[in-house]
């Protein structure tokens, strides 16, 4: 029998208009909201207070609800070293929803005013930095652009960074947004489970079998 | 003067995204950065594109900015002092 030396801790799912996590859907919104809203909704129905999210682009919102949701009731600095925390995000569309906002400011050379705080969330890492701040993580990031989610390339990547000691627990899955679009997946990968109870071995078919998960 | 502190106030909130902000809330006299509204650098970067934008007035060096900056009174009375017309 294969032998497993990581575990998907917890995960969490922001999709049509719904937030899950593990086993549990949290919250559902009005599906006639657009992203933008249906985000405000989530963060103020969790009670969130982290006044620089109404300041993010949407994918950064997106990515910020996942992980709030995501190590609510964890204390990820006090279990591990702040460099022993990677983030490794995926998504098909990349910051392009911003990067047209930021193109339509600029189109007009009679009235070309580039806004500052759109211009710096023109890139998809962007997402991962805020995470970063947020929860005091140092560890490795890289933020990958696939054509879809990839479940065997996601674990391949996470699994060497443990094998290789550079990470003991990482926050990985796929962000993605483009205009009414909108898909956020994360899971909670330890290499040392300081939980026994309802987890899951890290593998590309868990990791699918979540990934597909409709409530 | 108050009228156009109360304007910019609004432009703030706006330009600045502080949706859970009302005009209320913002001391015109407190610091902008750091402590009062405790605003970033790219915060103050926004703030000069809103007096280009919306008052054609631009800050010709940083320690202007640092000046003009200083609050919504400071901005205000910045653009009472330099606004052409």
């Amino acid at each position: 029998m294969m032998e497993h030396t990581s575990i998907i801790h917890d995960y969490c799912l922001i999709r049509d208009h719904q937030v899950i996590r593990g086993d549990q859907v949290l919250y559902t919104g009005d599906k006639s909201m657009p992203p933008a809203s249906f985000f405000t909704e989530i963060y103020r129905h969790f009670g969130m207070n982290y006044p620089k999210f109404y300041k993010m682009d949407n994918l950064c919102k997106l990515g910020f609800l996942a992980a709030e949701i995501l190590l609510k009731d964890k204390n990820l600095q006090q279990s591990y070293a702040p460099y022993a925390t990677g983030i490794i995000l995926y998504n098909a569309s990349s910051s392009l929803d911003t990067d047209r906002n930021h193109q339509n400011s600029i189109t007009d050379r009679t009235a070309y005013y580039p806004s500052p705080s759109v211009f710096v969330y023109t890139l998809a890492n962007i997402v991962i930095g805020e995470i970063c701040i947020r929860h005091k993580l140092y560890g490795e990031s890289t933020f990958f652009i696939e054509r879809e989610f990839d479940a065997e390339r996601l674990y391949t990547y996470v699994q060497q960074l443990l094998d290789d000691n550079l990470v003991e627990s990482c926050i990985t899955g796929w962000i993605e947004l483009d205009g009414d679009r909108y898909d956020g997946v994360l899971y909670l990968v330890e290499k040392s489970p300081s939980v026994t109870n309802g987890i899951v071995n890290f593998e590309p078919g868990k990791l699918t079998e979540i990934y597909s998960r409709r409530s | 003067m108050e009228q156009l502190i109360a304007k910019l106030k609004n432009e703030i909130i706006e330009v600045l995204n502080l949706s859970e902000m009302a005009p209320n809330d913002i001391d015109e006299n407190a610091p902008l950065f750091v402590e009062g509204l405790g605003l970033d650098s790219i915060d103050a970067l926004e703030l000069i594109v809103l007096l280009e934008k919306n008052y054609g007035l631009k800050l010709g060096t940083a320690e202007e900015g640092k000046k003009v900056l200083r609050s919504v009174r400071s901005m205000a009375e910045f653009i009472t002092e330099n606004k052409k017309g």
